[in-house]
């Protein structure tokens, strides 16, 4: 009965304060601006979503950290099965509810979780060597440094606790099973447990075995609800985030650059003056062109920056990046969610001296939000400016992240709004505009022709 | 063969529609070495038999660099001044030797009014080469790499269209490691080409080019006149041999006619 009782109060704190950061990460995403998706292709997005999130068709390309991935994530989606008992179980104060109804589909259930468990600990174990002892190189870039590093450890142990915990659970319910048959239903021969089980705890009288099994029984529930309030701030949102995100990705080439439809209407109307009259004349301030800030991108560039797992296989694609220079599309994409937490948590505590100044309303919302700083402030020109526009850190991303998207938006303010940008490419945009070309040429465009019959 | 170049104010004196619009870029048009593979790709032009026409002093730069530096203005300025020209000409297909003009008007001018069909010379090439329309010498037995341009290969998926031209040639492709979708950049592409160098180890022109000597391929191909310009400076840099050369004038080279 208290059992029961503190299993409700727990859940019900636990899934409260999830949701409620959940939401908050639902208003951080939509700070970015209504860019409204088109969804005449809404196949081709299932079907995106459905390869490259569920089946992680871009994390094939290389295929034993594919399948090690793997291992740990369908482990994570069967525990959910798992949970659905745990879960009754703990609201009606019985224990395991399912293994008498469902007989030999519960056993081959608990079994297949089993090993996907062994397998997922395997994993595990491979990716803290690999990333504490082997060093893998795009692993400690300097934007891993301090938090996203002890992130992806403390996943990586709380994984390895809720293995063992299912794994106690599991293995002395067996050995209960024998002793104490009418409180502990038979789950039939599990596949690790039924062997694991008596090596591991034969000895122990049937007293410490009771406790061992509620010990594991409450790791396992509280690691998920540890799990499940730690995600917001992780880089583990993926598992959630990656389904919406390959949903929403671009459908068009990646080569296509965003039209700006005010910039073509005022050259339309300088190409053809008449037409301008039609139009109010001036005195309206001109609207801020390109990305400032995270309040000036999309919510889909901010729903990337919340799914990014922070892999960092943008980054070791990146040919400015492999060149030695500053540019890392892994960092433009964290410092988009970081400024966007920052934008996000000013506005849910209300803090008054990021209210613009010019503003009139007293209340704070990104409509007069201003703090004083910019994403310039996080990414800066250096970065922006090394970006060939490969697509490689596009194409290489498991979960279809952007990070162009962001590095060109920011161009075109720093251009745009600012009047700055690279001074070596003003020679540039005064040829194409002055002679047509990207060079100012003396000759004629079609002086390639006089030598055809002579070469 | 005496090779000729209408342009399209010709044609439309004469009241005739090419069935393709060349259209040659502005590296095509000024840059010595593109102009080679300008060049080329008109002769071959000539040999098929293809009706053909050029913009010549109407065709302005499509605005790729400037668009993709940051430069709206600019970009929408040259790139409105194009389509109004390609509508009044009524031009429905165009071929290109650059994949940055070939991207630009293809994916970025219908938004502004101008909807054609656009097609890369390594896929005209390749159709060429398919309908009969040029007959090849199949005696080189050189090895070839193939150096894929971001924005043929990654921004528009064309990986496939130029090695078939290279394997209808009877070449032996030696892939580099970077290769298709994981091509790497030669480093010109969003307006580098126009300006110096972050600060860094080396130059991204350089990384490749130490790969491409790696592979031990005699000859380069490429797709793309930045990328030719780049690779050749950077191989040009490290005293190598290896031979840079677009894909039509590989045909060029091997042509039976
Ligand atoms: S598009 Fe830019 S940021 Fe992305 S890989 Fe290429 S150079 Fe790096
Ligand atoms: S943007 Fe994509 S590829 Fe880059 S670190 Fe994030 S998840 Fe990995």
């Amino acid at each position: 009965m208290i059992q029961q009782i503190i299993f409700i109060i727990v859940s019900v704190l636990a899934l409260g304060m999830a949701g409620k950061q959940f939401l908050d990460i639902r208003n951080n995403i939509l700070l970015g601006e209504d860019n409204p998706i088109d969804q005449k292709d809404s196949g081709q997005r299932w079907k995106n979503m459905f390869l490259v999130a569920f089946g992680q068709q871009k994390m094939f390309k290389r295929i034993v950290p594919a399948l090690l991935h793997l291992f740990i994530y369908v482990a994570f989606l069967m525990t959910q099965i798992e949970l659905i008992e745990i879960f009754i179980d703990g609201f009606l104060g019985v224990h395991r509810i399912f293994a008498e109804p469902l007989g030999g589909l519960y056993t081959f259930i608990i079994s297949f979780i089993e090993i996907l468990s062994v397998l997922a600990l395997v994993a595990t174990i491979i990716f803290i060597i690999r990333r504490n002892v082997l060093k893998l190189g795009r692993l400690h870039k300097p934007e891993m440094k301090g938090w996203p590093t002890n992130d992806a450890n403390i996943i990586l142990g709380l994984e390895i606790i809720l293995i063992s915990a299912i794994f106690t659970m599991n293995g002395t319910d067996v050995l209960l099973q024998e002793l104490d048959p009418s409180h502990y239903p038979s789950t039939g021969n599990l596949a690790v447990s039924s062997w694991l089980g008596p090596m591991l705890f034969g000895s122990f009288d049937q007293g410490t075995l009771v406790i061992l099994e509620r010990i594991g029984w409450w790791a396992h529930i509280l690691v998920v609800f540890a799990f499940l309030n730690y995600l917001p701030s992780s880089k583990h949102l993926h598992i959630i985030l990656a389904f919406p995100n390959t949903f929403y990705a671009k459908l068009n080439s990646a080569g296509e650059m965003e039209n700006m439809p005010t910039i073509m209407n005022e050259v339309k109307s300088m190409m053809a003056p008449e037409a301008a009259f039609t139009e109010d004349a001036g005195g309206e301030e001109l609207p801020e062109f390109g990305a400032k800030d995270v309040l000036g991108l999309s919510w889909k560039n901010i729903l990337d920056s919340y799914t990014c797992t922070e892999c960092g296989r943008c980054t070791d694609n990146c040919p400015a990046n492999l060149t030695g220079k500053k540019l890392s599309p892994r960092k433009i994409v964290m410092d988009v969610r970081d400024r966007a937490e920052m934008i996000g948590n000013n506005i849910k505590k209300q803090n008054k001296d990021c209210i613009a100044s010019d503003s009139k309303s007293k209340t704070l919302s990104k409509e007069n939000y201003d703090d004083g700083k910019s994403l310039f402030d996080w990414i800066s020109k250096e970065e922006l400016h090394a970006c060939t526009t490969c697509n490689a850190c596009v194409e290489a991303c498991p979960v279809m992240i952007d990070p162009l998207d962001v590095i060109l938006k920011m161009r075109r303010y720093e251009v745009l709004t600012l009047s700055e940008g690279p001074n070596e490419l003003l020679s540039m945009y005064n040829a194409v505009e002055q002679s047509g070309a990207v060079w100012q040429m003396p000759n004629e465009r079609d002086a390639w022709t006089k030598e055809l019959n002579n070469d | 063969m005496e090779y000729k170049v209408p342009s399209m104010a010709e044609m439309a004196a004469q009241s005739k529609t090419p069935e393709i619009l060349f259209w040659v870029g502005c590296a095509g048009s000024f840059d010595a070495r593109a102009q080679k593979v300008t060049r080329a790709f008109v002769k071959i032009l000539n040999q098929a038999n293809i009706s053909f026409a050029i913009l010549g002093n109407e065709e302005s730069c499509t605005g790729d660099a400037a668009r993709r530096a940051g430069n709206e203005f600019v970009f929408q300025m040259t790139a409105l001044q194009n389509i109004e020209i390609l509508n009044m000409y009524e031009v429905k297909k165009i071929v290109t030797a650059c994949p940055h003009c070939f991207n630009t008007i293809k994916n970025e001018y219908p938004a502004l009014g101008g909807n054609y069909d656009v097609v890369h010379h390594s896929q005209y090439l390749k159709e060429l080469i398919d309908t009969g329309k040029i007959e090849l010498n199949q005696e080189a037995s050189t090895t070839v790499t193939y150096h894929d341009s971001c924005y043929l290969g990654r921004a528009n998926g064309v990986y496939e269209a130029p090695r078939e031209i290279l394997e209808s040639l009877k070449m032996d492709i030696k892939e580099m490691k970077r290769s298709r979708t994981k091509g790497l950049c030669c480093g010109a592409g969003g307006a580098q080409m126009f300006k110096e160098d972050e600060p860094g180890d080396k130059r991204i022109n350089s990384e490749r080019a130490d790969e491409i000597i790696a592979n031990g391929a005699e000859t380069v191909v490429a797709n793309c006149p930045f990328c030719i310009t780049m690779l050749q400076d950077g191989l040009k840099e490290k005293e190598s041999s290896v031979m840079v050369l677009d894909l039509a004038e590989l045909i060029v080279n091997n042509k039976k006619w």
